[in-house]
Formats: structure tokens, C-alpha cells, sequence
């Protein structure tokens, strides 16, 4: 392992943590307030990617495809909080699994029908194209420091939200006292549809920035849940601050150890073990707390 | 067994289930041959799902191993079903009971990504299996046979020997959930808080009831290899998990037989639709949103009532409510 | 060779700053009602919890019969012989109060690892069941599912329950809460035939059945014991007067005398 590797792929793993830390976000705060599971949220990351295809497509600009683009992935997050989510919140965790997951059936076949079949290419914009020293002798990808500043900033402004205004203060209250909330007179409808919509646009966020890094294909959406999950399992239900240890954690361990173990392990088993390396982490988290590292509530 | 409605509906379906065959068509037979090997693997779902409160992300992974583990030995050179089924579901089981064991732990939502998780994690392994075609999966070198007694080259042998072991699977699970094990299963559904201040502990019963429905799974998983003569990771995929979950609630959670008519509706809406447009999951996305959101039970739970049936063979009700197959009204609702 | 059936040594249990359990230690000695009164919030829950094993004390230890039980988990306490009722109904709902009883049976087998034979067919688990049902008023009711009977009877089920198990020890969580007159009196009444039978530690905010069952009173106020001793003493105790016994109560109590 050189210094130059190492430092690479600490950049990716800050990188991929990051962007697990945007999805998981979504996700946490929408089981940990509105006590809903959402399988879909992956389909939020994919419409995403395939919302910047075409409005870049349409405007040729990207400052203007992705505002335009986050609009989009807000409109069909609206719908789908009133349509689906809204008549979940009082139902069972079953019914919350299978019609989240009768949704992203839908949303990957919907793709499709107007896409097709055939992978879609973001490509980087030219500005951001092309490498940088970041440490002398180290050249690093442009795109993906731009990508991680912004998932900074996003977290910066996350955190902002959350500890420093009144809709952060509500979010915060939302999760433990419900009722106090709606004392409070506040429309807890349209708080429910903002928060889902924040998770959302965070979602599509994370998709239209790993786009050009994938490809944009039906089913994207689906490896990155999966992932997302793991995350909040081990940073704890209903945590930001566990949605961004846990990040951190699964992108980093995930990163290191697809470079690592077929270094120590060969190419053959390795590439069965890269892929549980992550599953691993989980199971052991697990053994020690079984609620996550940051449990908000219990269950 | 009183002569009753539901005994006579259970006698049509089994006389229409052995009709199949006779209709000269051997396209009709595979399919039945399908709906009734997805049909067992439901029914492992709707074990854990209907019976424990365990809602399972992960089920598929056992089809898979159990797939997986009949291939592997069939390629081996070991073709004797005897043997190679058994083996699967003793795979099959193991697996269940590792993964139970840490699972088990978590409930709700933890436990539903903790199994999610773990099943994708068996994917990736099977997907990584450069000698077994990695992601393409591989094929076997023809279908195991019963030593001594048949092959099962012959599509309707088969077919009779699958229907077989899913009444089998069937009698099995239904003797389970009625027995002591079961009461303390269902029990600890309702409400598990109670169950351990009675004096049974949770999670040792939780876990026994994970890995038999693990076995079954594993056992459709290794008749599902036989059928196809061909293995890939697809099987093991989290979306099959989830498809088998919606096979579970389209025909009637709760219910054993219920599962079975849900993998019907799945293979019937796939092959129908299919004929006008390969986008049948279009459909069959919101068909499960407006089951879960708009419909109050399932296909079976209706079909019941629709032919009046719904008083069951034994005549003082059961000690844990309805019994099965249940009437409309103990729909897996239960207590939560 | 102890009197003492269950003891509490020293419990501590902090959740954060709130000290919900503040240096308790209680013994219940064999054959008595021992009854634990206190007002809201002063922690009954949250010991009862750990002596059955649902909580971890932070500190201290609890007994059983003389053995150390804090490292136990609730199913084994209660396979020792500690039952419990709650003070929120908390019963199989979707079962009928017959299977309720049943499975509480069951639970004294030493296992229930059996797959095959239905538990429908076992006279050995019901009888007693049926028995249990018909001492505390519900022999007319077994077949009924447990989510639609009314309040009342969720009580008297859920003590039945507690005695089919075959306890020692009786850990009752206000077993008379949300009854009405005409029921609490015949819930006393139960626990009045009980008493002498089972070891009793109730937790009751009914005074009533407190001095008229109870062979000795603790008083928990804000996580500490603050007085323990006989209804007397407990009537005169200035502390547990000022804490607790508001004036009407007081009024009330030496009415009783």
C-alpha cells in the first residue's frame, strides 16, 4: 500500500461515505419521524440520475439542468407523499415494505419504458473534468472533489437546519413528541411532505453527482439502498449524527476493502468477500449494540 | 375431519391441482409445476411473516442456496435426489441458523434490513462463483433422480413429485402452527413481551421457527434447480425477497395455503401480461401498492368467504383465534 | 433458612440526570402481601422492571429464594417461579382467554419444542386452564377472543395468567387500574383468597385494598424508599403523610383506623 493509494482511496472512501451519508439521511429521518419505511428512496436516487439526463438534454447547461433537474425529483416526491406515503404512516411495517417495494418496481420499469434498456452516460461537465495535485506527486480527480465539497456543504447546511432553525427544531421535535408538534398548531402534513421532499431532493442529489461516476440504468438505485440500509443499521435509526458516522464508516471500510482483499486474498475468493466486507462490519456492529451506534429511540 | 365447506374447497383445489397434467398440455403442467415450487418458498415467507411476526427481507437467499447447494452436487456427479435434496435443505438450514442467530437479535425494522442485508450479501457470493458461471449462472447436467424409484426427466413425474412434497410442506406447517412450538410462535407475535414474563424465551423458539422456514425455502430453492435445470444469483436477488413477500400478501398472509394462490397470481400476471408488453412490472408495481393501500385481504382469504367457507374443519375454534386458513377479519392483522 | 422469598440490595438505575431509582432496597419476605405504594412518577414502573428482569440495575443486586438473580433474563425469573401481571393489559389478543391461560400453562413445561401434536387436543394444558378461567370469574368466557372482552375481564385474565404458571412470588401491577367500584371489590376479594397462598408484592394506588390486603407497606417517592413497615406505622409516618398522603387521604386513613 504506497502513500499514493492510500491517500486516493481515503479520498474515495470520504467521497462514497459522503454520498451514503445524503441517501441515509433521507431515509433515517423519515423512519425516525414519520415512522415510515422507504424502500423507494433508492428510485429517488435513480430518477435523479435520469432527471439530469434529460434536462440537460433539453437546456445543455448544467447550471440550469440541476436546479431544474431537483425540481423535478421534488414533484414526483410531492406525489408520491401524498398518494402512497400519507395513508402508510398509520399503517404496520409490512404494508410500508411492500408498497415502498411495489414502487420501486414500478419506478425501474418506468425508466425503461421511457429510456429504454440501454445504460445512459452523464457526462462530466468540462470545467470539472481532468486531475489536480492534491499532494505533490498525487493526481486526483477533479470531479470527485467538486462532488465531495458539495455533499460537504450540504452537510454543513443539513446541520444548520437541523440545530438552528425553527423547521430543524420541529424535526428534532417531530421525532420524540408528535403531539406536542401538533399542539404547537403546526400543519404536520405539510411538515411530513417537506421532510419526505428534503429526503428526496437529497437523494436525486446523490444520483446526479455519482451519475457521470455509474451509469445511468434502470435498477441504480437499487445497490445504493441496500447500502444505505447497512448504514443506518449501523449508525442508528432515527440518527443525522449516526447517518453520518455510519456514512463515513461503510464508505471507507467499503472502499479499503475492495483494494485490500484481493491484494491479500487473490482475485477468486477475494471478490466473494469484497462484496461482504460491508455485511461483516454490520454483523459486528451489531454484536455489540443492537440498536446501532446512535440509536435516537428504540425502534 | 368434519365434512365441511372448507374440507370440500380443499379437495376441489387438490382434485384441480391433479388435473393438470391431464389436459395433455405439458406448457400447463411446467407452469403449475412453478406456481407450486414459488408456492412452497411463499409459504416459508408466510411461516416466518404470518405465524412469528417476522417480516423477512431475506428469504430469497435461502431459495438460492438451497438452488445453489442441489446444483453444485449435480454438477459434483451426485444426481440421486435422495441425497441431494436432503443435503440442500441441511445447507439450507445451517445458513438459516447463522443468520438467524445474529438477525434475530434486532426486530422491526432493524430486522428487516439485518435480513435485506445478509441476503445480499449471499448474492454477492453466488454472483463471485467464477466456476458456476458468476453472474450467468450455470446449468445442470439434467435433473436429479429418485434412485430406486423414478427419474424425473418426464415433465408430469416431476410435476406429481413436487406436488407431492408442497402437500407434504403444507401438512408439515400446518401440524407446526397448531402444535405447543406454534403457540408459543404465535403468541409471541401478538405479544413477545408477555411471552417471556410467562417463562418462554423469544428468541431460541424465533430462531427454531427461522430456520425451518429457512429448510423449506431451501428445499423449493433445490426442486426449482430440478425444474429449470438451471441456477444464476437472479434467484437470490432482494427483489425475488420481495416478490415472494408480495406472493405472500396478494393470496392471504396468515393463512399457509393462501401464498400459494399469490405465486399464482404473480406467474399468471407475468405470463399474461407478458403476451402485450414486456413492461408487466409496470403493472404489477401498483397492483401490490393498491393490494397494500385498498384491499382489505387476499385471494384466498376471499375465496373463502366468497364459497361460504369460512368455518374451519374442527369444531371448538382454535386457542389462538381463527384458524387456518383464516376467514377475512384475523387478516395478519393480529395484534401488533 | 432467609424468610426473605425476593430482595432488592442497593438498586440503582439512572436514565441520564433522573435518578429513577435511587439506592432501593426492599425485601419481600415468604408468605406475606407486601404492598408498594407511591405516587406517579416515583419509579414503581421502573423497579418492577428490574426485578423482572426487563431492566438492568446499574448497581446492586436482587435474590430470589437466596439466589442471585440480576444477571437473569425474565423468562428464566419467571421459570423460577416470579409471575407478573401488568399494569397496562398485556395479553395474546388475538387468542382466546382459554388459549391465553393455556399457554401460560404450557409455559411450566420444560419445553416446547414440540412440532406435531396440536396443543388444540391437549386436555392436560386445558383443564387447568379452564379451572384458572373459572376461579377468577371467566369460566363462561374461554372461548371468547381476548381482544373483545371488556376491561374488567382483560384483569382477571391477566391474573389468571400469572397463576397458571405456578408462581411463588406474585408481582401484581395495579391489578384493580381503570375497574369500577363493583369490580375492584370483587378483585380484592380475589386477592384476598390468594393471600396466605402465593407470596404478593402488589403495587396498588387503591388504599382500600392497600390496608385491607397488604401485610406490610414501602413507600417509594422519587426512587427511594421512605418508610417500610406495618399499616400502622406507615398510617403514622410523618414523612410518608407529607410525601404522599395528601389531606383527603389522611382524612381517610384515620377514618379507617
Amino acid at each position: 500500500m504506497t502513500w499514493s493509494l492510500l491517500i486516493e482511496q481515503s479520498f474515495n472512501g470520504l467521497q462514497l461515505g459522503l454520498m451514503l451519508f445524503l441517501m441515509a439521511v433521507g431515509v433515517t429521518l423519515v423512519f425516525g419521524i414519520m415512522r415510515v419505511i422507504n424502500l423507494a428512496h433508492g428510485s429517488m436516487f435513480m430518477i435523479g440520475g435520469y432527471a439530469l439526463v434529460a434536462t440537460f438534454a433539453a437546456t445543455r447547461s448544467y447550471w440550469l439542468a440541476v436546479p431544474l433537474a431537483l425540481v423535478a425529483v421534488l414533484i414526483v416526491a410531492a406525489i408520491l407523499e401524498i398518494l402512497v406515503l400519507r395513508p402508510l404512516y398509520k399503517r404496520e411495517l409490512l404494508d410500508q415494505v411492500l408498497a415502498t417495494f411495489g414502487l420501486t418496481l414500478f419506478f425501474n420499469e418506468l425508466v425503461v419504458v421511457i429510456w429504454g434498456r440501454i445504460p445512459l452516460n452523464l457526462t462530466i461537465p468540462a470545467f470539472l473534468d481532468g486531475h489536480v495535485e492534491i499532494f505533490p506527486g498525487i493526481a486526483y480527480p477533479v470531479y470527485r472533489l467538486a462532488i465531495t465539497a458539495v455533499a460537504v456543504v450540504v452537510g454543513v447546511m443539513l446541520f444548520w437546519l437541523i440545530t438552528r432553525t425553527r423547521l430543524g427544531a420541529l424535526i428534532r421535535a417531530g421525532s420524540d413528541k408528535r403531539e406536542i408538534v401538533e399542539a404547537l398548531g403546526v400543519n404536520i402534513g405539510l411538515l411530513y411532505t417537506l421532510i419526505f421532499g428534503l429526503g428526496a431532493a437529497l437523494a436525486g442529489l446523490a444520483g446526479m453527482m455519482t451519475g457521470p461516476l455509474l451509469s445511468i440504468e434502470s435498477g441504480m438505485g437499487d445497490p445504493i439502498l441496500i447500502l444505505t440500509l447497512v448504514v443506518i443499521v449501523i449508525g442508528g435509526v432515527g440518527s443525522v449524527r449516526g447517518a453520518l458516522v455510519g456514512g463515513l464508516l461503510v464508505g471507507l471500510f467499503d472502499t479499503f476493502s475492495r483494494v485490500l482483499i484481493p491484494q491479500f486474498f487473490g482475485v477468486g475468493a477475494g471478490s466473494a468477500l469484497v462484496g461482504m466486507a460491508v455485511y461483516v462490519l454490520m454483523a459486528i456492529v451489531l454484536v455489540f449494540s443492537r440498536t446501532g451506534l446512535f440509536a435516537a429511540h428504540r425502534g | 375431519m368434519g365434512l365441511n365447506r372448507r374440507t370440500l374447497l380443499h379437495a376441489a383445489l387438490l382434485l384441480i391441482a391433479l388435473a393438470v397434467p391431464l389436459t395433455g398440455n405439458i406448457y400447463y403442467t411446467r407452469f403449475a409445476t412453478q406456481i407450486a415450487i414459488y408456492g412452497m418458498a411463499a409459504l416459508s415467507v408466510d411461516l416466518l411473516l404470518g405465524f412469528a411476526g417476522l417480516v423477512t427481507f431475506g428469504q430469497a437467499a435461502f431459495f438460492g442456496v438451497g438452488a445453489y447447494a442441489a446444483g453444485m452436487l449435480s454438477v459434483a456427479g451426485w444426481t440421486d435426489a435422495f441425497i441431494v435434496w436432503p443435503a440442500a435443505v441441511a445447507v439450507t438450514m445451517v445458513c438459516a441458523l447463522v443468520i438467524g442467530a445474529l438477525a434475530l437479535r434486532t426486530a422491526g425494522f432493524q430486522f428487516i434490513m439485518v435480513t435485506l442485508a445478509f441476503a445480499q450479501m449471499i448474492y454477492y457470493i453466488g454472483q463471485s462463483l467464477r466456476d458456476y458461471g458468476g453472474d450467468n449462472g450455470f446449468a445442470l447436467p439434467g435433473r436429479n433422480h429418485l434412485d430406486g424409484l423414478l427419474t424425473l426427466r418426464n415433465h408430469v413425474t416431476f410435476y406429481y413429485v413436487v406436488l407431492a412434497l408442497l402437500v407434504l410442506v403444507l401438512v408439515v406447517a400446518l401440524r407446526l402452527v397448531h402444535s405447543q412450538f406454534g403457540m408459543v410462535i404465535r403468541g409471541g407475535r401478538d405479544n413477545e413481551r408477555r411471552l417471556a414474563a410467562i417463562g418462554f424465551p423469544p428468541y431460541r423458539y424465533k430462531l427454531v421457527a427461522f430456520v425451518i422456514a429457512g429448510g423449506i425455502a431451501g428445499l423449493a430453492g433445490a426442486l426449482m434447480a430440478n425444474h429449470a435445470s438451471f441456477v444464476s444469483p437472479a434467484i437470490m436477488s432482494w427483489q425475488m425477497s420481495g416478490e415472494l413477500l408480495a406472493m405472500v400478501i396478494l393470496g392471504s398472509p396468515g393463512t399457509l395455503i393462501g401464498p400459494i394462490f399469490g405465486a399464482a397470481i404473480y406467474l399468471l400476471f407475468e405470463q399474461i401480461l407478458s403476451d402485450y408488453t414486456e413492461h408487466w412490472m409496470l403493472y404489477f408495481g401498483p397492483l401490490l401498492v393498491v393490494r397494500v393501500l385498498f384491499i382489505r385481504e387476499g385471494l384466498w382469504g376471499f375465496l373463502v368467504r366468497a364459497f361460504g367457507a369460512q368455518e374451519a374443519p374442527q369444531a371448538p375454534p382454535d386457542l389462538a383465534g381463527d384458524a387456518i386458513p383464516a376467514a377475512s377479519g384475523s387478516e395478519g392483522g393480529g395484534g401488533r | 433458612m432467609s424468610a426473605a422469598l425476593i430482595e432488592a440490595v442497593h438498586l440503582c438505575k439512572s436514565f441520564g440526570a433522573l435518578r429513577a431509582t435511587d439506592d432501593v432496597s426492599l425485601t419481600v419476605e415468604r408468605g406475606e402481601v407486601h404492598a408498594l405504594i407511591g405516587p406517579n412518577g416515583a419509579g414503581k414502573t421502573t423497579l418492577i422492571g428490574q426485578l423482572t428482569g426487563e431492566l438492568k440495575p446499574d448497581s446492586g443486586r436482587i435474590r430470589f429464594a437466596g439466589r442471585d438473580i440480576t444477571a437473569l433474563a425474565t423468562a428464566d425469573r419467571a421459570r423460577l417461579g416470579l409471575a407478573r401481571s401488568f399494569q397496562i393489559t398485556s395479553i395474546f389478543n388475538s387468542f382466546t382467554a382459554e388459549g391465553n391461560v393455556a399457554l401460560a400453562v404450557q409455559a411450566t413445561d420444560r419445553h416446547s419444542f414440540k412440532l406435531w401434536h396440536p396443543a388444540q387436543r391437549l386436555e392436560r394444558l386445558r383443564r387447568p386452564a379452564r379451572q384458572f378461567l373459572r376461579e377468577l370469574g371467566l369460566g363462561a368466557r374461554g372461548a371468547v377472543i381476548a381482544s373483545g372482552m371488556s376491561h374488567g375481564e382483560h384483569r382477571q385474565l391477566e391474573l389468571a395468567m400469572a397463576l397458571a404458571t405456578r408462581p411463588t412470588l406474585l408481582l401484581l401491577d395495579e391489578p384493580m387500574a381503570g375497574l369500577g367500584s363493583e369490580e375492584s371489590q370483587a378483585m380484592m376479594a380475589l386477592l384476598a383468597r390468594l393471600k396466605g397462598h402465593y407470596t404478593m408484592l402488589l403495587i396498588e394506588h387503591d388504599m382500600d385494598a392497600v390496608f385491607s390486603l397488604a401485610d406490610r407497606i414501602s413507600v417509594l417517592v422519587a426512587g427511594r424508599i421512605i418508610a417500610s413497615g406495618s399499616a400502622e406505622e406507615i398510617r403514622a409516618h410523618p414523612e410518608v403523610r407529607s410525601a404522599y398522603l395528601g389531606e383527603e387521604d389522611i382524612g381517610e386513613l384515620d377514618a379507617q383506623g
